[in-house]
């Protein structure tokens, strides 16, 4: 599978408090309108500006905080095609995973805002068009592919009726 | 090669022995949503049921509206229906806007040694103090978890924090574990479980305990364990489960990732200062930043012990014109015991305000949010920015004691000034 975007950087830290802001807490059941409220706490022009296949990256521990599966929700509902980051926090992961946002672990220091990525999911390399730079990526646990090519948890338990891990 | 805890906890579920980096599927003891995650969970739960709504056991399901207790929006009090008819529905427990923090009531009511929990919360690592694996997952994951009575894991690789020597007068778990998550940083543990052993840890009461465990998600981990014990036992005792208490410890052999030696007896009064949980410092270092309200409460801190300290320190005397003092106790069973005891009287006559038992203005959607430029001591788990409502807000955390200390004088002050 290959996703190629346009990037947006960010930080290191990215909490669930940045993707989705607390004061928003009351639109957590109306995703459309939360949607236009993503990462608005790390940068207010994102969900403005974001296009369609646009490439999240952010630096270390992305996805710090809370359960809130809204955050990966509507990053991806933001046209978002992935997230790249140089590692993830635990449940943020298993989120994105179980709905169906494609994570990618790399080293991601030489990615700038505006770079151009093509990322190869099957070959693990994260292709910078715009540095001409191929950074290997840290391939996803096995468990993980098996739910993503399910299409996320609920198809997943829904084909195989049940866990077949 | 022994087991640790989280290896022990795990083999037993799934019928066979386990080693870390394994991944298996294994039947749940409970499952939990909250006003938070729940309305998603029920959506996921329709998709996959395609349209039903099927629990696995009506006993190990729990519904709670804590975070929004009582509604303060119209699209909550919505939301709040949904919940309320699938419990309804289901036959799944129900625990409405009268009785406190999702962990809170679990720890009181449902988690016992040796138990799976997956509450889709974050800080359902807090059961890790009663010797469970007990950890927090999205919507989706407590979902199936709630329909399948089944989740995933991978066995983690585990931590060994092992605490000696004698906390100091003014010191307290809290203390203790953000010293610790200074030590592993914010994600130091990631996919890991902490395992809190040492004759600290095994002198420790409940409460204390339960606040370790508490914040361990702040450094990544899936759960933070401690060893169950005669205190644990007692604890179940007092709460007229007694019944549920078994002895889970790590084998003396067990195989660590990392061992982390702390020295309790050197830890002074620490605080985590804006915006990360693992900014953390000495409270000498931000001794004075000026206060403008203090929140006391929390799944961290918001049990009868805390509430004892608070109005302990305040009792007789009045907080600094310049703060607001709210205090939000954990549960209802807290609330009770802490108006029988006399602390929350104390509280009120020191000039605070008591919110009801909830989460209250931990997670910025639902009173005590703070203004732009204002500072916040609070005995909460995280100061993002943006956590307590308003991103142009500093928060600091530190122990109920600090924040006690920190009401009557209006800035950041070191509780030993004051005990």
């Amino acid at each position: 599978m290959i996703i190629k975007g346009k990037t947006w950087k960010f930080g290191d830290n990215i909490s669930t408090d940045f993707i989705v802001p607390g004061r928003y807490f009351h639109l957590r059941s109306n995703l459309p309108e939360l949607t236009k409220h993503v990462l608005e706490d790390a940068d207010p022009n994102f969900a403005k500006n974001v296009k369609p296949g646009d490439i999240v990256v952010g630096g270390k521990n992305f996805g710090i905080g809370s359960s809130r599966e809204q955050a990966p929700t509507i990053i991806k509902m933001s046209g978002t095609s992935a997230v790249v980051a140089k590692n993830f926090a635990r449940i943020f992961f298993r989120n994105a995973i179980n709905i169906g946002l494609p994570i990618v672990i790399c080293d991601t220091d030489s990615i700038e805002s505006g770079d151009e990525l093509q990322i190869d999911l099957t070959e693990g390399v994260v292709h910078n068009l715009t540095k001409n730079m191929k950074i290997p990526t840290q391939p996803l646990p096995d468990v993980m592919v098996k739910i993503l090519k399910d299409g996320g948890l609920i198809e997943h338990v829904k084909k195989h009726d049940g866990f077949a891990l | 090669m022994g087991k640790t805890m989280a290896e022990k906890i795990i083999s037993e579920a799934f019928g066979q022995n386990v080693t870390k980096g394994e991944i298996v599927v294994v039947d749940v003891d409970l499952a939990f949503v909250n006003d938070a995650s729940g309305p998603l969970a029920v959506e996921k739960m329709k998709a996959a049921g395609n349209g039903q709504l099927k629990v696995f056991d009506k006993e190990k399901v729990v519904v709670f509206i804590d975070h929004a207790a009582p509604s303060c929006h119209r699209e909550l009090s919505n939301t709040h229906k949904v919940l309320r008819n699938m419990a309804n529905a289901t036959g799944a427990k129900m625990h409405d806007i009268d009785q406190g923090v999702c962990h809170q009531v679990a720890i009181e009511k449902y988690t016992k040694p040796g138990d799976i929990v997956a509450g889709a919360d974050s800080h359902t690592c807090t059961g890790g103090a009663l010797g469970a694996f007990s950890t927090g997952m999205g919507a989706t994951d407590v979902g199936i978890a709630i329909m399948l009575g089944q989740t995933w894991l991978r066995v983690p690789d585990s931590i060994k924090v092992n605490v000696t020597g004698q906390l100091q007068k003014g010191v307290y778990a809290k203390d203790l574990i953000l010293h610790i998550i200074g030590i592993i940083g914010a994600d130091g543990a990631n996919y890991k479980a902490i395992e809190f052993v040492g004759e600290t840890i095994d002198s420790l009461d409940m409460d204390s305990r339960f606040t370790l465990s508490n914040m361990v998600v702040e450094a990544g981990a899936k759960v933070g364990l401690v060893p169950s014990d005669k205190i644990t036992k007692d604890y179940l005792k007092k709460q007229g489960r007694e019944f549920d208490w078994k002895e889970v410890k790590p084998d003396p052999e067990a195989d660590y990732e990392t061992v982390i030696n702390v020295d309790a007896s050197l830890i002074e009064p620490t605080i985590s200062m804006p915006h990360t949980v693992d900014n953390v410092k000495p409270l000498k270092d931000c001794n004075g930043v000026k206060v403008n309200q203090v929140f006391v409460g929390s799944c961290t801190n918001g049990r009868l012990s805390d509430l004892k300290i608070v109005s302990s320190i305040l009792k007789g005397k009045q907080i600094n014109k310049s703060i607001r003092l709210i205090v939000s106790p954990a549960s209802k069973e807290v609330m009770e015991e802490a108006i029988n005891q006399g602390y929350i009287t104390e509280i009120i006559k020191s000039g605070g305000t008591i919110f009801s038992p909830s989460c209250g203005p931990c997670f910025g959607a639902h009173g005590g949010i703070l203004g732009d430029e204002e500072v916040c001591l609070s005995t909460q788990n995280r100061n993002f920015k943006g956590r307590m409502g308003n991103p142009e807000a500093f928060i600091y955390l530190g122990s109920p004691a600090t924040a006690a200390a920190t009401a009557l004088a209006g800035e950041i002050t070191d509780p030993r000034e004051v005990l």
